[in-house]
């Protein structure tokens, strides 16, 4: 358990009657980055409180950087630095001086704790506004002069919980460059987000938490196999097109009022071609071609449950209606199944 | 031992240069405070100095009234401590330091000091104020001021905690600022601005026994040489109490798991 960055075993925590974690296992090796990959409320802030020792676990075995939170939290702390969700940065002073003050607090020399408070500032673009007051700063700067100050320290185990939630798209990519720089120096990273294409671009390994429990874990690739969201989506302007189309693909999903054919697919190349070989076979065309990549929702529907609800729930996420669900015979509970075989 | 106490006083030292930073940038809050005790001091001087004096005159009044009003002033300082204390713990910046390998007590420890510090500046710029208005110690020599200074660091100390603990409890600073309120109430209750005699029996115990009124009769006696009786015992039993109390309970929910 020693070797890894963070381990946990049956980690547990409620609030009241509420169980946020509910037996939760996490194996993030040093020097990877490791998403917790979640919706609102899905208990990954609880996760990183309790990692990052800001709050105790109810119960489960724990170890940061080879040290118990529970025990030994000043060592665990030593190890680790944290980017919660809400900025952590001192509004009232300016960007250097709460650099200056992480230097202080790492009880770094006058003269060390300059150089590494200019280096940062340096390295995050945030020279200009080093002299303002950090409540002046925009969303992006904000994010960008916290992970700086997580970074006074020199932490080998950084904890990132949402860091790119609320950010513009051109500040996010931003945010993904600075973190993919940190795992290069060697770093370990616990991230959490609610955005597969954050997890799946900047991920090795992904934990799907679902009700306090982890639902799913993997590579990226291994998780998106799992998942039957992704599909190719053919539409028509001429029923009788449509129809022909929809009796040749027999395992499509069909929308009739919008004359459009879903059929899974996991996006390969492969599966592309195989889908226009039988359009042509059939000696019809689409009037268009999309390929949907699954989506978290898809994620979620797919490794969560299997009852009704989460059928019509993924059938309005991927923008179907439920009458055309229904419009299949095959029962919208097995559809799940089928497709999860066809990607495999 | 001895490391963990030098972590002690150099994180403590690095939080209050930061809640100084704080006072400095922003010292709209504190001088805000600062017009209670001077328009009250105004107030009962020019305005109301010639009923309340009965007839012994304004300079007279002045005298009675100076030590209350200083005591006063540390009272508003501290809601401002109440304050700015509930502001912090809503910001992020206190998760970071609670997951930084520092000293857990100095967060606070720089509140507090950085308060005492405030208020004894507060006090000495009313006091300005007081000379200016004529105002003059007639019985105070050094041991007396140094008494007079230590008492007032002391109440001062004793106070903020107590402030601190409502800041800490307060969900809002609004919150905080309310529930920080007797602590400039209270003084109307004392000897600050009338003599004990004058009120009705029935309240004379509560107003004699409460933290306020010995703190000012002993600041009375320091400076004017009235009769200090057991009130400097009593004024330092309370302050001591207050302190850890304030101390005991602050330290408490601070480290009780965060929401």
């Amino acid at each position: 358990m020693n070797d890894l960055a963070i381990a946990a075993q049956g980690l547990r925590k409620s609030y009241g009657d509420k169980v946020v974690l509910d037996g939760v296992d996490l194996a993030v090796p040093a020097g990877t980055i490791f998403s917790l990959l979640g919706p609102n409320g899905a208990g990954k802030t609880t996760a990183v409180k309790i990692l990052s020792t800001l709050i105790g676990a109810d119960g489960g075995e724990i170890r940061v950087g080879g040290h118990d939170p529970a025990t030994d939290p000043q060592a665990v702390r030593a190890a680790i630095g944290v980017t919660g969700q809400f900025s952590a940065v001192d509004g009232l002073i300016t960007g250097e001086e709460n650099m200056l003050l992480m230097a202080d607090l790492h009880h770094l020399p006058r003269g060390e704790g300059r150089r590494v408070a200019a280096e940062l500032l340096e390295r995050f673009d945030l020279v200009e506004a080093a002299k303002k007051p950090a409540s002046t700063y925009s969303g992006g700067m904000k994010r960008r002069l916290d992970i700086a100050m997580t970074l006074v320290g020199g932490p080998r185990i950084i904890f990132l919980d949402e860091p790119t939630t609320g950010l513009d798209p051109r500040s996010r990519h931003t945010m993904w460059q600075i973190i993919r720089e940190l795992v290069s120096d060697g770093v370990s990273v616990f991230l959490t987000t609610q955005y597969l294409d954050e997890a799946d671009e900047l991920a090795d390994r992904i934990a799907v938490l679902h009700d306090g429990r982890i639902a799913a874990e993997g590579s990226a690739e291994e998780l998106k196999r799992l998942i039957p969201g992704g599909h190719i989506r053919l539409r028509f302007n001429d029923p009788a097109a449509y129809r022909a189309a929809a009796a040749a693909l027999g395992e499509a999903t069909r929308h009739d009022e919008a004359l459009a054919l879903q059929i899974p697919s996991d996006g390969s190349q492969r599966e592309l071609r195989a889908v226009l070989d039988w359009l042509d076979a059939a000696g019809v065309e689409a009037d268009e071609l999309t390929v949907h990549t699954p989506d978290l929702d898809d994620v979620f529907f797919a490794l969560t449950d299997t009852g009704t609800d989460t059928a019509t729930g993924a059938d309005t996420a991927t923008g179907t209606d439920t009458d055309t669900a229904t419009g299949t015979d095959a029962a919208t509970g097995t559809d799940t199944d089928k497709t999860t075989e066809t990607a495999r | 031992m001895s490391s963990s106490l030098s972590l002690a006083v150099r994180d403590s030292s690095t939080m209050l240069r930061r809640n100084l930073l704080h006072a400095r940038r922003y010292p709209s809050l504190t001088l805000n405070l600062l017009l209670t005790p001077v328009m009250l001091l105004l107030l009962f001087v020019y305005i109301f100095g010639g009923a309340m004096s009965a007839g012994a005159g304004r300079s007279a009044y002045l005298a009675y009234l100076v030590p209350g009003i200083l005591l006063m002033t540390i009272g508003s300082t501290v809601i401002g401590t109440a304050v700015s204390v509930s502001t912090d713990m809503s910001e992020g910046i206190i998760a970071r330091f609670r997951t930084m390998a520092i000293h857990r007590g100095s967060i606070l420890v720089g509140h507090v000091v950085g308060s005492v510090l405030q208020s004894v500046m507060s006090v000495v710029l009313v006091g300005a104020v007081a000379v200016a208005i004529g105002f003059r110690s007639t019985d105070a020599g050094v041991l007396e001021w140094l008494a007079a200074f230590g008492l007032i660091v002391l109440f001062a100390l004793a106070l903020t905690w107590i402030a601190v603990g409502m800041g800490l409890v307060s969900p809002n600073a609004e919150a905080a600022s309310n529930n920080a309120m007797p602590l400039i109430l209270l003084p109307l209750l004392s000897s600050a601005f009338v003599p004990l005699h004058s009120m009705p029996g029935w309240f004379q115990p509560i107003a004699r026994y409460q933290p306020f009124t010995p703190a000012i009769e002993t600041l009375r006696g320091l400076l004017l040489g009235t009769h200090i009786g057991d009130n400097g015992w009593i004024a330092v039993a309370w302050c001591v109490g207050l302190a850890v109390l304030g101390y005991v309970w602050s330290t408490s929910v601070f480290d009780r798991d965060p929401k």
